[in-house]
C-alpha cells in the first residue's frame, strides 16, 4: 500500500524473508498488558526461550524487574498435551508469588499443536476448588499473527471480556466512571493520563496501567510482584462505565475491549488518535470536557498556549523538514498528525504492522500536507532503507524506536527515539509523549536536533541561532 | 530466607550448612519456576551468531528472529552479515500448509543478495510440528547456490540451552574438514568457545601470535566459514566456554584425532594458566620462554593498577549468576585478586563436576544455586547484603531495584573482560558500580526517610 515511488529507480523486489523485522511477536504485548494489572503475573505457555527472551527485551526497554513465569514445553508435552506442566505452572506461580491474578498468554507452539487452554484453565480451576487459587486470564497470541501490537491489543480486550461483570452495572460508584484503553504507551504517559483524569475530577479505569510496575521506585526489599496496576474490582466494574475512551485509530479494524464493552453491555466507545501534538490533543481534552462536564484546567490551556507559542518560536528551523517516521501503527499516525502541524513532512510512515487501516489513518491527520507521503505497512527495516533509496527520499531525520539506529546510522542522519523499543538509551519508559506536554518535549528535541546539525555542519560555528 | 519450590530444593546448596554435598543439576526447568534459561534456539543461535560472513536465518514466526537481532556484542574485523536479522516470519497459512516453499524461496533471495559463504538455517519450535523438511531444503539450495547451507535443529522445546550447543556443533563438524590445511603449521591451535565480545577474540589471538603459535580458526569468535574449513589440520583445541564447546572439541577429537584441552581466559590466574598448558602441551622451549616474557610483562603492566582497585575493593562481597558453571571459577579467583568475596554462585546449566569444583573454591556459607530464579536471586542478594551482582541483562534489573551494584559479564557486554586488559575493565566496572554515590541515597542504605545526607 504505497503511493507512488518518485524517480526512475530500478524495480524492488518482492522479498519473501523478512529482514531487520519492525515487529515483535504477540505474546510479549500480552505480557506487557498483564504486567499492567495490580497483582499479577504473566504466564507463558509455550517453551521456555518465549518468556526468557522477551523478559529480556522488555526489561531491556524498562530496565525493570520483568517476571514471565512459562510452562516450558519440552518433546513429550508436545506430543502429549501441556497439561501437567500448565498445571505444574500455575501451581508454583500460586506458590511462589501469591498472585491475585495469573495472565496466560499463548504461543505459536501451543497454538499450533492446538492446546485448549480454555478447557484446561477450566478443569484446573475446578480441581482448584477451595484452596488459593488467582484468577485465571487468558488470550490466545499465536506468534505467527499480527505483531507485538496485535498481542497487546487482544489482551486488553481478552482481560476485559474475562473479568467484566455485568452486575457491576448497578453500582453507583463505577457510574460516574470511564474506562480509559490508552494502547501501548509509555509508563509516563500512563501517569499523565491518570493526572489528568485527576484535574477534570473524572474517575478512570485506566488498563493496562503499568505505570508503576515498570517504573517503580528504588526498594530496600524485592517486591515479588511489583506494586500499582490496574486493580481487579476495577476492571470487574468496566460494563459500569458512563462511556470508554480507547486511543489509535488504526485499530478500527479490530474487535477491542471498548467495541465488545458497547456491543455487550452497551457502554458507549469513543475511539480517538493517541493525543500526539496539538490537534489530537484537543480531541482528548474535548471528550474529556464532554464526559467530565468540566472545562479543561487552566493547567493544560497554558500548556496548549505555550506549546504553540513553541511552535511558532521553532517553526522556521522545521518548515520542509524531511522526516521518516518509524514504528506501531498508531504512534506512526499521532506521530505523522504532530509532524505535519509543526511543517515537518513525514515523507515516509512505516509500519511493521498490517492493521490495513494506516494509509487512510495517516490521510486523515495530514490533510493540509502538499507533498507526497509514503505510506507503507508490514514492512521491515531493509525494505524501508530500500523505499528511501529508489523513492528518493532525503530525510533530515528519524523519528521512531532504538530499532531505527541502524538506518540513521546508513544514512547519516539524527535519530529521535520514542515509542517502543529504546535499546539504547536510557529512559524510555519515562518519555512523555501525550498531550501537550508531551508534545512540547518531542517539538523542542526535534528544533534542537535540526539545529545542532546546521551547528555541527557550519565551518562558523554560530554561538546564535 | 529465600522461598524456595519444593522441587528445588535440591538445586540450592549452602556450603559448611549441608553435610554431605549434594546439589541436583541437569535437569528441566520447573513449570512456573520463572528460570533465567532460555531454550534450545538459543543456544544455537548464540553459539553461531559471530560467524560473520555466514547467513543466518531464522526458520518460525518473527519473534525468535526479532529477539535475537544484533543482540551479541560479538565483533567483526570485516563482514557484519551476522548483525542483521533475517527470518522466514511465518504467517498462519504458511503454518497451515507448510513453510518448506517460503523457505527456500528466502534462502535464495538471502544468498542472491548477500553472497555469504555459507547459510545457517535455524528450525524453531513450530517448524519441528508442522513437519517441514529443513534438511532436503537446506541440501537443495546448495546444490543450487553452491555454498553449505546447513540445518540447525534448535526447535525451542526439544531439549535445554546445551542441546541448542549440540545442534550448532552438529552444523559447524559439517563444515570443519572441508578446506586445504597444507600450509597449517604443526603449532597451531584453534581457539574455540569465544566469540569475541568488544574484541576479546583479538586480545587472545594476539598472545598467541606473541607465543609463537598460529590460530588457524576461531570457532566462532570473530568467525570466518573458509577458516573454520580448515579447522581439522590444527595440532590442538582449546576450549573455553566448555558448556558449548566441548562436543565439538570431543567430535574433532574422534574424527581427526586433535587433543583438546579446557582454559579459560578470564582472570589473572586462568588467563596465565591457560596460555602456559597451550606452550606446555607443544613442548616448545622457546615458546614457553616466550610467553613467560609475556606474561611477565602483561602483570607487570597491569597489576599495580589491580592493587589500586583492591584498596578500595577490599572486604566487599559479590554475587555471581551466569550460564556456564566454568566461566563462574575464573569469575570467584579474579574477585579474589579483587580482595572481594563471593557468598552466592549460580549458573544456569552447570553439571555435578562443576558445582564440586565451585564447592572447593568457594568460602564456608557461599549459596550454590542451579538453574535459579528471580525470586531466589533477589532473597540471596538481599540475605547476604552484597556489594555486587555479576551477571547478564536479566538480572540486571534484580540488582538495581534493590539497591546493588552491577556487572553484566554476559554476551550482550561492550566491555572486553578477557585477557590481562580484560582483567583491569573489570576491576575497573566492578569499582565504578561498588563505589558509585548513588548507593548512598538508595533506601537500602538509609531508608526512606528524606533528611539531608551528610
Amino acid at each position: 500500500m504505497s503511493s507512488q515511488p518518485r524517480g526512475p529507480k530500478a524495480p524492488r523486489p518482492n522479498w519473501v524473508s523478512t529482514r531487520n523485522p519492525c515487529k515483535a511477536c504477540a505474546p510479549l504485548g500480552a505480557a506487557l498488558v498483564m504486567r499492567g494489572i495490580a497483582g499479577a503475573v504473566p504466564f507463558l505457555h509455550g517453551s521456555q526461550g518465549c518468556a526468557t527472551y522477551m523478559r529480556r527485551y522488555l526489561i531491556s526497554h524498562f530496565r525493570e524487574p520483568m517476571d514471565i513465569a512459562t510452562s516450558g514445553f519440552n518433546e513429550s508435552t508436545t506430543i502429549f498435551g501441556g497439561e501437567k506442566i500448565l498445571s505444574q505452572g500455575l501451581d508454583n506461580v500460586t506458590s511462589q508469588y501469591h498472585p491475585a491474578l495469573i495472565g496466560i498468554a499463548t504461543t505459536c507452539l501451543t497454538e499450533t499443536i492446538g492446546e485448549d487452554v480454555h478447557g484446561l484453565l477450566h478443569e484446573y480451576h475446578e480441581k482448584r476448588e477451595g484452596a488459593e487459587a488467582p484468577l485465571l486470564v487468558h488470550v490466545s497470541t499465536p506468534s505467527y499473527n499480527g505483531t507485538h501490537i496485535d498481542g497487546f491489543n487482544d489482551a486488553v480486550r481478552a482481560v476485559v471480556e474475562q473479568l467484566a461483570e455485568a452486575s457491576a452495572i448497578s453500582s453507583a460508584d463505577a457510574a460516574s466512571s470511564v474506562n480509559l484503553f490508552p494502547g501501548m504507551v509509555s509508563s509516563e504517559d500512563l501517569r499523565f493520563l491518570k493526572e489528568v483524569a485527576a484535574e477534570f475530577a473524572l474517575p478512570i479505569t485506566l488498563f493496562p496501567d503499568y505505570s508503576e510496575t515498570l517504573d517503580g521506585p528504588s526498594m530496600d526489599k524485592y517486591h515479588k510482584i511489583p506494586e500499582g496496576g490496574t486493580t481487579i474490582p476495577a476492571l470487574r466494574a468496566t460494563p459500569a462505565a458512563k462511556a470508554s475512551i480507547e486511543f489509535g485509530r488504526t485499530i478500527r479494524t479490530k474487535r477491542t475491549a471498548a467495541s465488545f464493552l458497547q456491543e455487550r453491555f452497551e457502554v458507549p466507545a469513543k475511539r480517538i488518535g493517541l493525543p500526539i501534538g496539538v490537534q489530537e490533543s484537543d480531541v482528548f481534552f474535548a471528550a474529556m470536557e464532554k464526559l467530565s462536564g468540566r472545562k479543561t484546567p487552566e493547567k493544560y490551556r497554558m500548556e496548549r498556549g505555550r506549546l504553540i507559542d513553541a511552535y511558532v518560536d521553532g517553526h522556521k528551523y522545521l518548515f520542509g523538514k524531511r522526516a521518516l517516521v518509524i514504528g506501531d501503527e498508531d504512534l506512526v499516525v499521532g506521530l505523522a498528525a504532530f509532524l505535519a502541524e509543526t511543517g515537518v513532512i513525514p515523507v515516509l510512515c512505516a509500519s511493521g504492522g498490517k492493521s490495513g487501516a494506516l494509509k487512510h489513518s495517516i490521510a486523515e491527520v495530514t490533510t493540509h500536507v502538499r507533498e507526497p507521503i509514503t505510506v507503507r505497512d508490514g514492512v521491515d527495516f531493509m525494505t524501508i532503507a530500500e523505499e528511501v533509496e529508489f523513492g528518493e527520499l532525503k530525510a533530515d531525520f528519524i523519528i521512531g524506536s532504538s530499532k531505527a539506529a541502524k538506518l540513521a546510522r546508513q544514512l547519516g542522519v539524527p535519530h529521535i527515539r520514542v515509542g517502543f523499543p529504546i535499546h539504547d538509551r536510557i529512559g524510555g519508559q519515562r518519555i512523555l509523549h501525550l498531550g501537550y506536554h508531551g508534545a512540547q518535549q518531542l517539538f523542542d528535541l526535534m528544533v534542537n536536533t535540526m539545529l545542532e546539525v546546521k551547528q555541527d555542519s557550519s565551518s562558523i560555528g554560530y554561538s546564535y541561532l | 530466607m529465600a522461598d524456595i519450590l519444593r522441587e528445588r530444593e535440591r538445586q540450592v546448596y549452602r556450603k559448611g550448612q549441608q553435610q554431605p554435598f549434594q546439589l541436583d543439576c541437569e535437569k528441566q526447568s520447573v513449570a512456573g519456576s520463572v528460570s533465567q534459561r532460555a531454550c534450545v534456539f538459543c543456544g544455537s543461535r548464540v553459539v553461531l551468531y559471530p560467524i560473520v560472513d555466514a547467513l543466518h536465518i531464522v526458520h518460525g514466526p518473527v519473534g525468535c528472529a526479532s529477539y535475537t537481532w544484533d543482540i551479541r556484542g560479538a565483533l567483526s574485523s570485516g563482514p557484519e552479515l551476522h548483525r542483521l536479522s533475517f527470518s522466514t516470519d511465518l504467517k498462519e497459512m504458511d503454518v497451515i500448509q507448510g513453510g518448506e516453499k517460503k523457505l527456500f524461496a528466502a534462502l535464495c533471495e538471502l544468498i542472491d543478495a548477500h553472497k555469504p559463504k555459507a547459510a545457517f538455517v535455524y528450525a524453531t519450535c513450530i517448524v519441528g510440528v508442522i513437519g517441514d523438511d529443513v534438511e532436503a531444503i537446506c541440501k537443495r539450495a546448495s546444490l543450487e547456490k553452491g555454498i553449505p547451507v546447513l540445518a540447525v535443529h534448535s526447535e525451542g522445546f526439544k531439549g535445554t540451552k546445551k542441546d541448542g550447543y549440540r545442534a550448532a556443533c552438529d552444523a559447524l563438524l559439517q563444515i570443519v574438514g572441508t578446506g586445504p590445511v597444507d600450509d597449517v603449521s604443526p603449532l597451531s591451535i584453534n581457539i574455540l568457545g569465544d566469540f569475541n565480545l568488544a574484541g576479546e577474540t583479538w586480545m587472545i589471538r594476539d598472545y598467541y601470535k606473541r607465543m609463537g603459535v598460529q590460530v588457524v580458526s576461531c570457532i566462532t569468535g570473530d568467525g570466518r566459514i573458509d577458516d573454520i574449513r580448515r579447522a581439522h589440520g590444527a595440532a590442538l583445541n582449546v576450549v573455553q566456554c566448555s558448556g558449548s564447546m566441548t562436543y565439538l572439541a570431543k567430535s574433532m577429537k574422534e574424527k581427526y584425532g586433535i587433543p583438546f584441552i579446557r582454559v579459560s581466559y578470564f582472570g589473572v590466574d586462568d588467563m596465565s594458566k591457560s596460555l602456559y598448558d597451550v606452550a606446555k602441551h607443544f613442548k616448545d622451549k622457546e615458546m614457553l620462554k616466550r610467553t613467560q616474557l609475556m606474561v611477565r610483562e602483561e602483570l607487570q603492566r597491569i597489576m599495580p593498577v589491580i592493587a589500586d582497585y583492591r584498596r578500595a575493593l577490599e572486604g566487599k562481597r559479590a554475587a555471581i549468576y551466569v550460564g556456564g558453571a566454568f566461566k563462574a571459577f575464573s569469575l570467584v579467583s579474579a574477585l579474589r585478586l579483587l580482595g572481594m568475596k563471593t557468598v552466592m554462585v549460580g549458573s544456569q546449566t552447570g553439571n555435578k563436576d562443576d558445582y564440586e569444583q565451585l564447592r572447593e573454591l568457594c568460602d564456608e556459607g557461599t549459596i550454590i544455586a542451579d538453574d535459579s530464579n528471580p525470586l531466589e536471586l533477589s532473597s540471596f542478594l538481599e540475605e547476604k547484603d552484597v556489594d555486587v551482582f555479576i551477571g547478564g541483562v536479566k538480572e540486571r534489573p534484580i540488582a538495581y531495584k534493590l539497591g546493588i551494584g552491577f556487572c553484566d559479564h554476559n554476551h550482550e557486554r561492550k566491555e572486553a573482560l578477557a585477557g590481562f586488559e580484560g582483567m583491569v575493565n573489570f576491576a575497573r566496572e566492578v569499582h565504578g558500580s561498588v563505589m558509585s554515590p548513588v548507593w548512598r541515597l538508595t533506601p537500602r542504605k538509609r531508608g526512606n526517610g528524606l533528611e539531608v545526607v551528610k
